[in-house]
């Protein structure tokens, strides 16, 4: 017996009704590369998600399909996410007094108040 | 716009339908490689080549349609199978891999450059549907190039399938340029530079890639282009692929979706 499915492509295909899984765990998985889109000229490029692919034009022209199908981009970058150089997470203590250094954002100065002191000084000058 | 007479017409016609037909067919032949295809990734860039073709069709069915033709939707599940008028090549069944890929190179390569041809001609609508699929034909080829030159020169087995893929595919691809009885008439008005000119311009664009990937062009000479489909004479698997392509369409030719 072979196996039927709703999908004549698959009964087209006269397969055993048990597939065979074993020649599957022979079959290596292709490396990764991260790709990363720009939506316009001069933009920064941003990360959109990897692609497998044994070599960087390989990933290329895969990266165009998944991530820019569909919205526009004007250039793709890819690289072998192996090459990249990260922190561990096991070294994020390293980011966690990040949220109480309010002090080193513009937002902390009390500028407005000077600019608006000595504006309303001048006003009349 | 330059105003066509019948006979100018008729061959205007003819050759929208030998395109827009290889394009359906060939369109729906990938599209059956959806959710099978070898990873993930390619499943995904074939898939949506294969809805581009189809899109190039619907562009062709319209100025068919435009021209006194049924609609689109009529003229790609209406017709008999003796009256489409794509090529050998189209029709056969996906096989394995290497000779979807094999076709997909070949086939696209001719397309992308009657469609550089097209984009001259004095026959304004095809000049401009052909500029308007000028980018995606270009990745296409950059597709078919880089996988053709990738498994060319992978390892032995790869080489050996590509080659015997390209040896099948090659008397079928010739079958592209077969002649019509309107050559002169497309020539003559700055139609179309005819399908002479677009299988020699087609040779020199797929040898240096044939090369790249390290395989061997079969001798055109001693080659029996597989002719007929242009004059409505199919090979044995085109009817099978129109019966399932209408079989919704067919249950209610007029229903609105």
């Amino acid at each position: 017996m072979s196996l039927k499915s709703l999908d004549p492509r698959v009964t087209r295909e006269n397969l055993p009704e048990q597939p065979n899984t074993e020649s599957i765990k022979d079959l290596h998985q292709w490396q990764t590369y991260e790709v990363f889109h720009q939506v316009k000229k001069g933009d920064h490029h941003i990360h959109v998600g990897p692609v497998h692919a044994p070599n960087p034009d390989m990933a290329l022209i895969l990266a165009k399909e998944q991530y820019a199908r569909r919205y526009k981009c004007v250039n793709l970058w890819v690289v072998k996410t192996a090459d990249i150089r990260k922190t561990d997470y096991e070294d994020e203590d390293i980011f966690e007094t990040n949220q109480e250094k309010m002090y080193r954002e513009a937002g902390g100065y009390k500028v407005m108040d000077r600019i608006n002191k000595y504006k309303a000084e001048h006003k009349n000058k | 716009m330059k105003e066509l007479n019948d006979i100018q017409k008729g061959a205007v016609k003819n050759l929208i339908f030998r395109m827009a037909d290889d394009e359906l067919i060939l369109g729906h032949r990938n599209s059956e490689w959806t959710a099978l295809g070898p990873i993930l990734e390619e499943d995904i860039a074939f898939s949506s080549m294969a809805q581009d073709k189809l899109g190039q069709a619907h562009a062709m069915y319209q100025i068919l349609h435009k021209l006194g033709e049924a609609d689109p939707d009529t003229i790609a599940f209406s017709r008999d199978e003796k009256d489409f008028k794509c090529c050998h090549l189209v029709e056969y069944p996906i096989g394995e891999y290497d000779f979807s890929l094999m076709r997909h190179f070949l086939f696209d390569s001719a397309e992308a450059l009657r469609f550089e041809m097209l984009m001259s001609s004095s026959f304004e609508d095809l000049a401009n549907v052909a500029k308007k699929f000028k980018g995606e034909i270009k990745y296409h080829i950059m597709h078919a190039d880089t996988w053709l030159v990738q498994l060319g020169n992978a390892n032995e087995i790869s080489k050996a399938r590509m080659q015997s893929s390209l040896n099948e595919c090659f008397p079928l691809a010739l079958g592209i340029f077969e002649p019509s009885d309107f050559e002169d008439i497309l020539i003559n008005e700055s139609i179309f530079p005819g399908e002479k000119r677009l299988q020699e311009e087609w040779l020199k664009f797929i040898s240096p890639v044939i090369n790249s990937a390290g395989l061997v062009l079969p001798d055109i000479n001693s080659i029996e282009p597989a002719y007929g489909g242009r004059k409505g004479y199919h090979t044995e698997y085109l009817k099978p692929l129109l019966d399932e392509m209408t079989e919704v369409y067919d249950i209610d030719p007029g229903a609105e979706w």
